[in-house]
């Protein structure tokens, strides 16, 4: 009876982004007495469905319900729905105890602090028994580990109303295996108590042991959901690819092949990992799940190559934001401004630009890489994304860089602007360019001609040829599959 | 429609019309008599005010939280330090003159090690450089009042064909700073980090270096306008500085400079400087006591700024 408790039902919910569909049609349930591991590649839809679940994102269309029947309140917290982020939402600036009050409404009245103290005391005892965390000390002192822990005790913590579907972002990422096994020792108890829990994990092992059903999404779909026992580490990395026709990929795969020549080397820094390595002429791939490290990479290796005190004599590194309004675009600029911005020294005689070649060169690219807009003189902001990131790649390409460093670029870009970038990459290339692009998008990381798969910030795989498969990818993203 | 377009895209015309209309207001209550008097002594007034703001605006073309807050003391330091190794000699002239750049320079240089190397903002570094720069200043001058060499004292209240010198080498500082942000490579790396340093920083921008370049700038113009200033008024005193804090800011902020970076404006420093001596002039011919005089400044200052921000139509 307890075990067929709907706790919450999704019905046919849409979402939709701009022109990418983030959910397409999803129905979920989730009764009580359940553990369903998600697990899906970037973009599949994960963290949407999840805002979704906890009320943080009003469906576009479709239904979300909470409890068995019509329940008198919509509001996901008060039908004891509960996240732990992965990003982190505590305060650090206050202590353990603070942190905990400001989540629970309740836990208040006289005397809170002790309460407080005692239930999250209890809770962290629980969970993570042997545990050496005082709470009384402030979130900021604590290590990541820790924060960890305490961001899990408190959404486990009952004061008046039991948790009763606790969401776990990648919980386990920042733990170790000894504190990741109590927890996921935790969630079983948990669970066999009449609680369920939606875990997230790029580490299928942990998934395949402590889920009971195991839901796969897709391209905001769900395209499998079956018992855990009817799964292995294979079905599962088999589910999650697509079903694109591979010869399709292999025509579209640059015909380039990098030269011998070395342009960039970089040893491993984590115990496990691979080097990296890149010669002219290539497109190197970067892959694996979002936040494994890629970004990061990038950002090394530019801050390597370029000076931040002394000018250059020549720019040999270019970089192409895919977040455009953190690192990419001049928001008060024209469009030309932003476009010739990283080029300036090279258009200027005696420290002085000089305007009429800046115009030439902007107009040249415009033409070149198709910018849409009447005037080039108008405002960056007036530009379509698409467009805005067609001004980010004709900056980096109207350098003199030889290594041209690509974070994501082609988030949220229509598939026509899409295809143009691709074959000016493939032409620059040619030219003998190097191109290291990091991409989550599974079609764009199979066009490069080598690839190497990140995960918790480390290489753990490099493919080249024709192994850069989809499958051999989403196998390294993941780990828990045998190499 | 096209005129109110004009007015939106030029920021500056806003601190100019003010000027124009409290010069103009003054003018009819003393009926035209004072007409070379006050406009000379405005001109002359406001070159310190543009040559310090000038400075100021570079600094705060960086973007949010850049300020320069040793400005005043600098003044001082530099105008104290150059008539005491001058000494009077105008053979000793160019010696006082690169003392004092060589004040801007490590003043400079000094603010920015502050903010970079024990990572403080701007506002608290600068503000703290201030002290040890006046307490300097204190301690190298001991209440000395040294005068100026004859030439440098002539050269600073004298005009060439009716326009004050001062006034001439504010317009030529004015030029450069204008040529600095509108045509250099320089001005178009300060302007890209005013509006978003990680951005500036990605598109290969030295920004640390631009930065830099940038307080070493604004001390250095303050430094100069601390030797002109003592020039000028017959010696150094240890409180010269005093009024430019607020001053250099609130004219680049007159002048229609984003308070938030990424876009700056020269010839609004010269209509809001003129219009901040005019100002107070005016009030003084009208015989309003200090009190009145203080809190009309003030209003009067928030209605120009108001008529002044709005945001600009077009893009540069």
């Amino acid at each position: 009876m307890s075990d067929h408790d709907t706790v919450v039902s999704v019905k046919d919910v849409r979402v939709q982004f701009g022109a990418v569909k983030a959910l397409d049609g999803v129905d979920l349930e989730i009764f009580a007495g359940e553990t369903i591991g998600l697990v899906g590649h970037n973009g599949a839809g994960k963290s949407t469905i999840v805002n979704v679940i906890n009320g943080a994102l009003p469906p576009h269309e479709g239904a979300v319900s909470y409890g068995a029947q019509d329940s008198t309140t919509k509001v996901a917290k008060d039908n004891g729905v509960r996240c732990v982020f992965q990003e982190l939402s505590l305060f650090p600036n206050l202590t353990i105890v603070e942190n905990a009050r400001l989540m629970h409404s309740d836990l208040g009245g006289w005397n809170w602090r002790k309460t407080a103290a005692r239930l999250m005391r209890e809770m962290l005892d629980e969970i993570f028994p042997n545990n050496s965390i005082q709470t009384q000390s402030a979130v900021g002192e604590l290590s990541i580990a820790e924060r960890q822990m305490v961001e899990i005790a408190i959404k486990f913590l009952n004061v008046t109303q039991a948790p009763k579907l606790v969401i776990l972002d990648e919980p386990t990422s920042s733990l170790d295996a000894t504190l990741a096994e109590q927890l996921l020792a935790h969630v079983r108890r948990y669970v066999s108590e009449g609680g369920s829990v939606l875990f997230i994990s790029h580490i299928l092992g942990e998934i395949l042991s402590t889920s009971s059903r195991i839901v796969v999404m897709k391209d905001g779909k769900i395209v499998s959901s079956k018992p855990a026992s009817e799964f292995s580490v294979q079905s599962l990395v088999e589910t999650m690819g697509s079903v694109v026709k591979k010869s399709e990929r292999k025509s579209a795969r640059s015909a380039v092949q990098g030269s011998e020549q070395t342009v960039l080397h970089i040893p491993s820094g984590k115990a496990g990992g691979l080097d990296f390595n890149a010669t002219r002429g290539e497109i190197v791939g970067l892959a694996g799940l979002g936040g494994h490290g890629q970004t990061e990479m990038l950002l090394d290796l530019f801050n390597k190559h370029c000076s931040n005190w002394v000018p250059e004599k020549q720019q040999n590194v270019a970089f192409v934001a895919g977040d455009r309004s953190l690192n990419g675009t001049f928001p008060l600029w024209s469009i030309l401004r932003n476009l010739t911005v990283s080029n300036v020294r090279a258009l200027a005689r005696f420290a002085t630009i000089d305007a009429a070649r800046e115009d030439i060169q902007a107009d040249e690219w415009k033409k070149r890489i198709e910018i849409r807009t009447p005037d080039i003189d108008n405002p960056i902001l007036s530009l379509s994304g698409g467009n805005q990131q067609k001004v980010l790649f004709a900056r980096a390409l109207s350098g003199e860089a030889e290594i041209v460093l690509m974070d994501d670029p082609m988030r949220g870009v229509d598939i026509g602007t899409k295809q143009e970038v691709y074959n000016i990459l493939q032409s620059e290339a040619v030219s003998g360019r190097t191109f290291i692009w990091y991409s989550t998008e599974m079609d764009e990381v199979c066009l490069c001609n080598r690839v190497y798969v990140f995960r918790d910030g480390a290489i753990v795989a490099e493919l080249s040829g024709d192994d850069v498969t989809e499958d051999n990818i989403l196998a390294a993203s993941f780990s828990g599959v045998a190499a | 429609m096209t005129q109110l377009s004009f007015l939106t895209s030029k920021p500056w015309i806003w601190s100019f019309a003010a000027a124009m209309a409290t010069w103009v207001i003054t003018m009819l209550f003393t009926g035209g008599s004072s007409f070379v008097g006050l406009s000379q002594a405005t001109l002359t007034f406001a070159s310190f005010s543009i040559i310090v703001g000038l400075g100021q605006m570079l600094v705060i073309t960086l973007g949010p939280g850049n300020i320069d807050l040793s400005v005043p003391s600098t003044i001082t330091l530099a105008g104290t330090v150059a008539l005491k190794l001058m000494d009077g000699q105008s053979s000793w002239l160019l010696l006082g003159f690169f003392a004092a750049l060589a004040i801007g320079l490590a003043v400079g240089l000094s603010n920015y090690a502050l903010i970079k190397l024990l990572r403080i903002p701007p506002i608290i570094a600068t503000l703290s450089m201030s002290f040890i720069v006046q307490s300097s200043a204190i301690w190298y001058n001991r209440g000395l009042r040294v005068k100026p060499p004859k030439v440098l004292a002539d050269f600073t209240t004298e005009a060439t064909f009716g326009i004050p010198n001062l006034a001439l080498v504010a317009l030529a500082l004015s030029i450069f700073v204008w040529w600095l942000l509108e045509k250099s490579v320089f001005g178009r790396w300060i302007s890209a980090i005013g509006q978003s340093p990680f951005a500036a920083r990605m598109a290969g921008i030295p920004v640390d270096g631009a930065r830099l370049m940038t307080y070493v700038c604004c001390a250095c113009f303050a430094s100069v306008c601390g030797f002109l200033l003592a020039s000028f008024s017959g010696g150094a005193a240890l409180n010269m500085g005093t009024e430019y804090l607020l001053m250099s800011i609130a004219v680049v902020i007159i002048g229609g400079t984003a308070v938030t970076g990424g876009n700056s404006n020269v010839p609004g420093i010269w209509g809001a400087s003129l219009f901040m001596f005019l100002v107070v002039s005016m009030l003084n011919t009208y015989g309003f006591g200090a009190g009145v005089r203080l809190i009309l400044t003030g209003l009067i200052i928030i209605t120009v700024i108001l008529a002044a921000s709005r945001p600009s139509a077009r893009a540069r």
